[in-house]
């Protein structure tokens, strides 16, 4: 294990920024989110929960997929993804609940057929995870079996009032760490194994430290779906779709044209499962009522994912639905309401 | 640069049949004139005029044509309008395929096949009845229903009349919802003639149509005597990736696009009921 100065982080993020392009949690107008570093930022490690969630930089909010040339009846298409050469990139500061979201994702995308513009980007990135040392109240991440405290990525770091604790992982990890190598002094092992005893101590007394998800097995799929509590705990709901934005694992997207001056732009956006249109056709709509909708994001993460996907849920506990909810409905009170006997 | 299944092919449009009122077959080859990729019968393609969208079609011709592909497209919305007005010698773009066929060499072989079809869903059924007519000793006795609100609204009629009725070992019955003036084969709704015609329960049933006539049909085939594991229809869901990552035709722990839209009746139960 290696260690960093505090006083150098800065000095650090230049190094990294000099050859490759670094995403970090910025504070910008009162938010915190992934943004490109650069001299005078205000870089803010500690943040918990950005904002928008480190998918934005595999998965972002919208892109562009192709391009198309038309001259009379003649189409040519372009491909406009861009080639991963050309830069590579680092995302710093990722807390484990956020991995374990990339992991949750990487199914998705990199399952055959492979989403080659997940692909590039996923390829081009070097993720290096921050362990989190101050859990808050609307953290459940160890309900998912996440360990705060011992985050995977390509380079694994601590930091404590000191130092930022440097673990590489892989070989990409390893070549990042070859770029730091001289700002690092060799150590730091009973520190980070201190520091994550603590944490640890936290997380047991938080307030959803125990949450019951035995009921969500693949064989209650079509009980819970039938179950009548989705009526009053949806009630409420809005359909606003905040809940899936902030979301580090939803992944429904939308595929859309737009016309410009130079031909057709076919891009991709984010999408809700939580809007109405979302499954509206032109003979109508198989979810007709905001329940359905409510019970099919829930259903989708807790049910239908790990269906899919060998139990592995699609939630990661990260809290941000449970902040964000304007009618402080969230995953929470479904899994109380429905996730076993032993939620109270 | 790889393959990327989002990247559609170019197509050119060789030929535009008009069906009915509201039906147009299109005939698609690549820009060097060749069929655009494979497929099996019951699979879909994304269609597309870049700029005003997307559209899931399945493919109606068989597979067993290697010339061209060709996509019957009702005119309901934005884009199905757009297409309707394209005219031959028109590029648009095409990808695919995707989704299960049907299970054409493996459960359906050597079986008598009773094929029931409504309005457009005659599409994806066009497909499977062409290929089993290409392999003929392949399969046994072959039953076609087909209805439709009016005699103008049967897609593919000319096919129908001058080919398929006169294929041996295959009984085909139209219909259409209401009496008309020309038109003196049956006239009702097709549950309703489907139980009329007492099939041999022991065929192997595929239905296609609106959700409506499906139900109906369902009912009344289980009422003489035909087990659902052997009975095979298509869902529409809204579709916009067909590869089962942008989670639109999500349903239980199916994707459509990807583990249908073909379906057994009996894997349909154990689906919850939003579809
Ligand atoms: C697996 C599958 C196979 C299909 N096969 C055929 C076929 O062979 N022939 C045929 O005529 N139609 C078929 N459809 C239906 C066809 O996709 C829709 O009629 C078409 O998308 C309507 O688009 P629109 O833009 O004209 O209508 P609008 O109502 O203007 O559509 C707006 C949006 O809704 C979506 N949409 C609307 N209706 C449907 C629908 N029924 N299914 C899926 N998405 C919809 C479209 O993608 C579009 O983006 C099939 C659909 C699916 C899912
Ligand atoms: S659950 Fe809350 S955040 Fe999500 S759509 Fe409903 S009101 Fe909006
Ligand atoms: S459902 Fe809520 S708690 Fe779970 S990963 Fe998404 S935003 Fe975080
Ligand atoms: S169409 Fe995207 S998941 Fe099925």
């Amino acid at each position: 294990m290696l260690k960093i100065a505090k006083e150098r982080l800065n000095e650090l993020y230049a190094k990294i920024a000099e050859s490759m392009g670094l995403f970090i949690p910025i504070k910008k107008a009162g938010e915190v989110n992934y943004h490109v570093w650069g001299e005078g930022k205000e870089v803010s490690l500690e943040t918990l929960k950005t904002v928008k969630s480190p998918k934005n930089a595999f998965f972002p909010a919208s892109e562009n997929l192709m391009k198309f040339k038309t001259e009379g009846k003649n189409l040519e298409i372009i491909d406009v993804r861009w080639d991963k050469s050309e830069k590579p990139f680092v995302i710093f500061g990722v807390k484990a609940c956020d991995y374990k979201a990339i992991e949750v994702l990487d199914k998705v995308f990199l399952a055959d057929p492979v989403d080659t513009y997940y692909q590039s980007r996923r390829e081009a990135f070097t993720i290096v995870t921050l362990a989190c040392s101050k859990p808050e109240e609307s953290c459940f991440c160890n309900a998912f079996g996440v360990d705060a405290t011992a985050p995977k990525g390509d380079v694994t770091t601590w930091l404590d009032e000191k130092y930022l604790y440097w673990q590489p992982n892989t070989e990409k990890g390893e070549a990042l760490t070859q770029i730091v190598a001289d700002m690092a002094e060799q150590g730091g092992e009973a520190e980070v194994a201190a520091q994550q005893a603590a944490t640890q101590a936290i997380m047991e007394k938080l307030p959803f430290a125990s949450l019951d998800l035995s009921r969500f097995q693949p064989e209650n799929l079509n009980e819970l779906f039938d179950d009548p509590a989705w009526e009053e705990m949806s009630e409420a709901c809005l359909g606003c779709g905040t809940c899936t934005f902030v979301c580090p694992t939803c992944q429904c997207f939308d595929i859309r044209d737009f016309k410009t001056h130079e031909g057709v732009i076919r891009y991709r956006c984010w999408d809700s499962c939580m809007y109405s249109d979302f499954t509206l056709m032109a003979h109508g709509n198989s979810r007709t009522t905001q329940m359905q909708r409510f019970r099919q994001r829930f259903m989708h993460k807790l049910v239908y994912y790990p269906s899919q996907n060998d139990g592995l849920y699609s939630c990661v506990g990260c809290g941000r639905c449970v902040n964000k909810c304007p009618q402080r409905l969230n995953i929470v009170k479904v899994i109380k309401t429905l996730g076993g006997k032993d939620n109270d | 640069m790889i393959e990327e299944t989002l990247i559609p092919k170019v197509g050119v449009i060789t030929d535009v049949r008009k069906d009915t009122p509201d039906v147009k077959t299109f005939r698609v080859v690549g820009t060097d004139g060749k069929k655009l990729f494979k497929h099996m019968p019951g699979q879909c393609a994304m269609v597309s005029v870049p700029g005003v969208g997307e559209c899931m079609f399945s493919i109606t011709s068989s597979p067993t044509n290697e010339e061209y592909m060709e996509f019957s497209i009702k005119k309901c919305g934005c884009v199905t309008e757009v297409i309707h007005s394209l005219e031959v010698g028109q590029h648009i773009t095409v990808r695919g395929p995707y989704g299960k066929n049907f299970p054409v060499e493996e459960d359906f072989k050597g079986k008598d096949l009773l094929f029931i079809a409504g309005g457009i869903g005659l599409a994806p059924l066009r497909s499977v009845i062409n290929y089993v007519r290409h392999y003929r000793s392949n399969y046994g006795k072959v039953v076609i229903v087909y209805g439709a609100r009016s005699k103008d609204d049967l897609v593919d009629i000319e096919e129908i009349q001058t080919e398929w009725m006169n294929e041996p070992n295959m009984d085909v019955y139209l219909t259409i919802d209401r009496p008309q003036e020309g038109w003196d084969g049956h006239v009702g709704f097709v549950p309703a003639y489907v139980k009329e015609l007492g099939l041999d329960p022991n065929m192997t049933a595929v239905l296609c149509g609106p959700p409506i006539m499906i139900k109906f049909t369902l009912a009344g085939l289980l009422e003489l005597g035909f087990d659902k594991s052997r009975v095979y229809t298509t869902l529409e869901l809204r579709m916009k990736c067909g590869v089962g990552k942008c989670g639109r035709c999500n349903v239980g722990d199916k994707f459509v696009c990807k583990d249908g839209p073909v379906f057994r009746m009996t894997e349909l139960d154990e689906l919850p009921d939003e579809y």
